[in-house]
Order: C-alpha cells, then structure tokens, then sequence
C-alpha cells in the first residue's frame, strides 16, 4: 500500500496553490518582453486565442489525467498515464513529468535565491548609492560568486541553500500544511505587492524624481496594437510558447495537486478559477510594472535594448536602480516588495515542482512524506550547482531550454494525444465534466480533439525548425535556412560554433571552449538524470508485477 | 495615452479581471459535496457529517 494520505485542506487553498504553481517570475519579466517583441497591444490577441484553444484545453486534461490517475492512488505521471493505457510504455513519457520538475527546480530555486537575496538588499539600502551602471555590476559579480556587500562569503550559494532548505521543509509539512499554507500567505501578498507596484507604474510623471515620460508612454509602448503582426507565425509561436511557461502546463506538477481530488469534487470550475488569477497576475499586474516604469526613467531606445537582453536584465540590474529614484525609503519599500512578489512567485511555483517526485516515491517505494522531501532537496542542490557554479558557461540557460522549454512541449504534445485519442474523447469528456460545477462549453471537445494537438505540433514543428529571422514566408517559398535558435541548430551548437570560429581573441576563445564543454557536460547530466528516473519507475513497476498490484 | 492602446488595455484589464472575479466566486458561492470530499478543514463540520 502506498504511505501517501494526503489531502487539500480546503478547495480556494487548492485554488491559490495551483494558481501560486502557474504564477512565476515569467508573469512580471517575461510576459512584458513578449508583448513588446511581437506587436504591442496586438500580442494580447493571439496571447488569448491560444489561452483559449490550448491553454484552457491543456488545463482541463491535465486536472481531469491527474484526479483520474488519484481514483488508482497515483500521484504522479508515470503511473497515472500507466493507468489510461493498457500499452505499459507510456509510464516512460510520464518520465516527463518528474524529471522535468527536477532538472526546472535545479535552476529556478536558484533564480529563486536571487529574488531572496535582493529582498535583503533593497532593505539593507545595497542599491541606494548605486548609479545604473553600478546595480548591473552588482549583478554580474552577484552572479559570478564575486564579493558581497552583506559580508557573507560566497553569498549566492548560501542564499541558494536558505532557499533550498526553506523549500523542502515546507514539502516535508505535507500538503495542507506546508504548500497549501504557503500559498494562501504568498498568492494575497503578491497581489497586494504587484498592486501597490502596478500603482506606481501607472503615476510616474516626466519631470518627477527624474523621470524622463509619463507613464502612458510606456503602456503606449506596451499596448499601441501592430495588426500587421498579427500574420506572423513567430506572433503567434511566442504567444503559444507564453502561455505554456505561464499556466505550467506540460511540466506535471498539475497532475500531481489534481490528483488528491477525489472523483466526485469538481475540476471543471477550479482549473479554469485557477487559471485566470494566473492571467490576471501577468496581464494586468505584470503589464503595469516593469515596462512603464523602465520607461519612464529610461527612455523607449534604452528600454528597446534592454528587452532585446529578456526580462531578467530589466528586472534585477535596472530596476532596483529606478526604484531608489523615488527617495531612499520608498526606494527600500519598493525594492522589498518588488522582490518580494517575485519570491512569492517563484517559491509557489518550486513548491509545486517537489510534489512529483515525493508523490512517486511515496506511492511506490512507501518512503515518508519528509524522507522524500529531504531527497527531493538533495538533488536539486547536487543538480543545481552547476548553475550556481558555472553560470557564465551557460549551464543555468542549458536546463532553462531543454528542462523549462522543449520538455514542457514535447510532454503537453503526447499528453494531448493520449488524453484525446487513445484514452479517447468520450471517456476523457467523462472525466472532465464528472463533479463539474459548471458547464463545460460542447465546442471544447472538438478543440481538445482536433485544435489543441496540432497547435501543439505546430508548436514543437515551428521550434524544431525555426527559419532563419523567423522569416516564415521565405521558409514557405522554398528558402528554408534555419535559426539558431532551432531546436536542431541548437542541439549542433551551431551558434558557440559560429562565434568561436569567429573568435580570434585567445581569451574569448578559451572561453567559448569552456562554454562548449560545460553546454554538452549539462545536457550530458540532464539526460543522466532522465535515464535514472525511467530506471526507478521500471524498478517501481516490477515491484508492482511482484506484489500484484497490475 | 493614444486612444487603441487605451482600448486594448481596458478592454482586456477589464475582460481578465473580471472573468477571475467571476470565476472565483463561483467557486466560494458552490456548496460542497458531501463527505466525504477532497477536503480536510471542513471535516469536523456537524452538518456535513455522513448521516448512518
């Protein structure tokens, strides 16, 4: 018998820690990105359209898949997709689902110890008499383990270890307890911080404490719709691949909390409450705050440049900067909530990403609730590291695009497939509306069939041979050069290879040699670490066969 | 603000907010299923004891 009795304490704390696992730091620093590189105003269209037809679709299958595989006592994705099929390798696609939380967490709770580190400080005054300039390079010796200005030696290994521990003790608390408790504190803080953020992005004003616009030109900025874009398949690709990274679907992690539902209680009504708190986190609080204000102090040009670089740049190297022009303390209270919200985001999120492997081991190895999350700490600290340690080299970017993007899309591609047409539409129709609190539209069965595959494949096509440029019309015409930020042209390392042969610098040399190195040795790792996952859940298996349980 | 991006954004503020104020207190206004659910807190609530 598996040692898993857990349960939800209450139905809006199930809510707030599904939506707390959707909401992460992409809501506040990379939603505004993509909306400012595909169109403005004009992104939001085929941001909803695909919340819409695979966002919404994607949700219910993955709430109705993981209370189902519950109704078998499964709490995780090997064995709850084992439980829709009779063919027995599809527990190895629900690999998938543990190991893209391992290999995601390794490198977000790290993220996460940044957003920590500057809570403390943004209090602590760090940022006060820093120009821009002098933040940035705050950031970059930050993340290069060079010296600290809280004294403490080798800073972001130690905040990268508080926030380790702080996560799998809480795991440990069990559900109700740890995560659940979590997330009723952290989703209403985070609203109330984005709020209070959001406020002052909406008032700055040129000629004030040195800002240079009003902030209507930044929302101009953000939202001026460009229609022409709308015909542009890379629109319409950013826009899916956002909606994927913010909903967290194709990780797992929603089968896992679904799965303590029980048959009879709604998933119907919950997956969609907990999936347009997580749109309204990013689209009205996360539209309010980074781009008005940079804006605002910066200039449309310098903001332009720095979007080019992703939200991470704005968000730790500038941002802390343009705070401190408001005055030293609400410069501190800014800084503190600013973080603070990202912190509540990110902890929600790498919550979530512990469950599945605790669950897996509880079903079938019977190990304790905090044995396991002891475990689950151990790893994402011994995987972790190498980001910590070789940031420079790349490492932390290798697991973000296998682990945190390509993963999540090949996971949601053969989900769909199986939720729809082999476990079929009318039993998985079953399963979705059974308990149901409110009426699911007829029309999602023909899209959950039909459109959500292949936008899915459309999706993983459109990343596995991206045309040079996102030049989708000369791709068409015969023309087909790929990008480098193909998947393929990825997996060549076409990109490093280009700048080294480039390269005549011998220590830009050595040091894309190094990257090259640390590049391979992380996938090397990564797909060590699938291999053994796909191990323990055939050994998980025999033992079953052996105990007769299938 | 020019006048499309003030529509695009109130329109979609208001479309976004709205649906997860709607969404969520339906889900605060829907009486629970009876015992036993997936539920921990309302458990020792007499009401919704099994009746024998």
């Amino acid at each position: 018998m598996s040692a898993n009795k857990e349960s939800w304490g209450s139905r809006v704390g199930l809510i707030l820690a599904m939506a707390g696992n959707a909401v992460g730091l992409g809501n506040f620093l990379r939603f505004p990105v993509q909306a400012v590189q595909n169109g403005g105003g004009a992104f939001i269209i085929p941001y909803l359209v695909c919340f819409l037809v695979m966002g919404i679709p994607l949700l219910w299958i993955e709430w109705s898949m993981g209370r189902f595989g519950g109704k078998f006592g499964h709490h995780s994705t090997p064995f709850i997709v084992d439980t829709m099929h009779k063919n027995r390798l599809w527990k190895y696609i629900g690999v998938f689902g543990i190991w893209t939380n391992i290999a995601v967490a390794s490198y977000y709770c790290y993220l996460e110890s940044w957003t920590l580190s500057y809570v403390f400080h943004s209090i602590g005054g760090t940022f006060a008499g820093l120009d821009q300039d002098g933040v940035a390079a705050f950031f970059n010796e930050y993340v290069s383990l060079g010296k600290s200005t809280l004294g403490i030696p080798f800073e972001p290994i130690v905040f990268f270890v508080i926030c380790l521990l702080l996560n799998t003790w809480i795991l440990s608390q069990g559900l109700a307890k740890g995560v659940e408790r979590v997330a009723k504190i952290g989703m209403p803080m985070l609203i109330v911080f984005g709020a209070f953020l959001a406020y002052k992005g909406f008032t700055v004003t040129a000629g004030e404490n040195g800002a240079i616009n009003d902030s209507a030109v930044g929302l101009n900025f953000l939202w001026t719709p460009n229609y022409d874009q709308l015909w542009s398949p890379t629109v319409w690709l950013a826009a899916a691949g956002q909606i994927f990274f913010t909903l967290s679907v194709g990780m797992g992690t929603v089968h896992c909390y679904a799965s303590y539902v029980r048959s009879k209680d709604d998933i119907a009504l919950n997956a969609m409450s907990a999936g347009w708190m997580n749109e309204f986190v990013e689209v009205v609080l996360g539209s309010s705050i980074l781009i008005p204000i940079s804006i605002g102090y910066l200039g449309i040009d310098r903001v332009t440049e720095l979007v080019q670089l992703g939200g991470l740049g704005l968000g730790f190297k500038t941002l802390p900067y343009l705070f401190f022009q408001w005055g030293d303390t609400i410069g501190a209270v800014a800084g503190f909530m600013w973080f603070g919200l990202l912190f509540f985001a990110g902890i929600t999120s790498s919550l979530a990403m512990g469950t599945p492997w605790i669950g897996f081991l509880q079903d079938e190895f019977n190990w304790r609730r905090k044995s396991a999350a002891w475990s689950f700490g151990l790893i994402v600290l011994i995987l972790g590291m190498p980001t910590v340690l070789f940031f420079k080299y790349g490492v932390f970017d290798e697991y973000d695009y296998w682990a945190g993007t390509v993963s999540l899309v090949v996971f949601a591609l053969f989900e769909t497939i199986l939720f729809a047409w082999v476990f079929g539409m009318n039993k998985g129709w079953r399963e979705i509306n059974s308990g149901a609190d409110i009426k699911v539209p007829g029309i999602y069965r023909f899209i959950i069939k039909f459109i959500t595959p292949l936008l899915l494949l459309w999706v993983f096509i459109g990343s596995l041979v991206t045309p040079k440029g996102g030049d989708w019309g000369a791709a068409l015409s015969g023309n087909w050069v790929l990008d480098n930020s193909s998947i393929i042209k990825k997996l060549m390392n076409a990109d490093l290879k280009e700048k080294l042969a480039a390269a005549t610098d011998p220590a830009v040399i050595q040091q894309l040699q190094d990257t090259l190195f640390f590049v391979n040795a992380s996938r090397v790792l990564l797909v060590t670490v699938f291999l053994s996952i796909a191990l323990l859940v055939y050994i998980a298996y025999k033992k079953r066969v052996r105990e007769g349980r299938i | 603000m020019n006048t499309s991006a003030l529509v695009v954004m109130l329109a979609t503020m208001f479309l976004v907010t709205g649906l997860m104020i709607y969404f969520f207190i339906r889900v605060i206004n829907t009486p629970p299923k009876p015992e036993p659910d997936s539920y921990l807190d309302n458990d020792d609530e007499p009401e919704r004891q099994v009746r024998p």
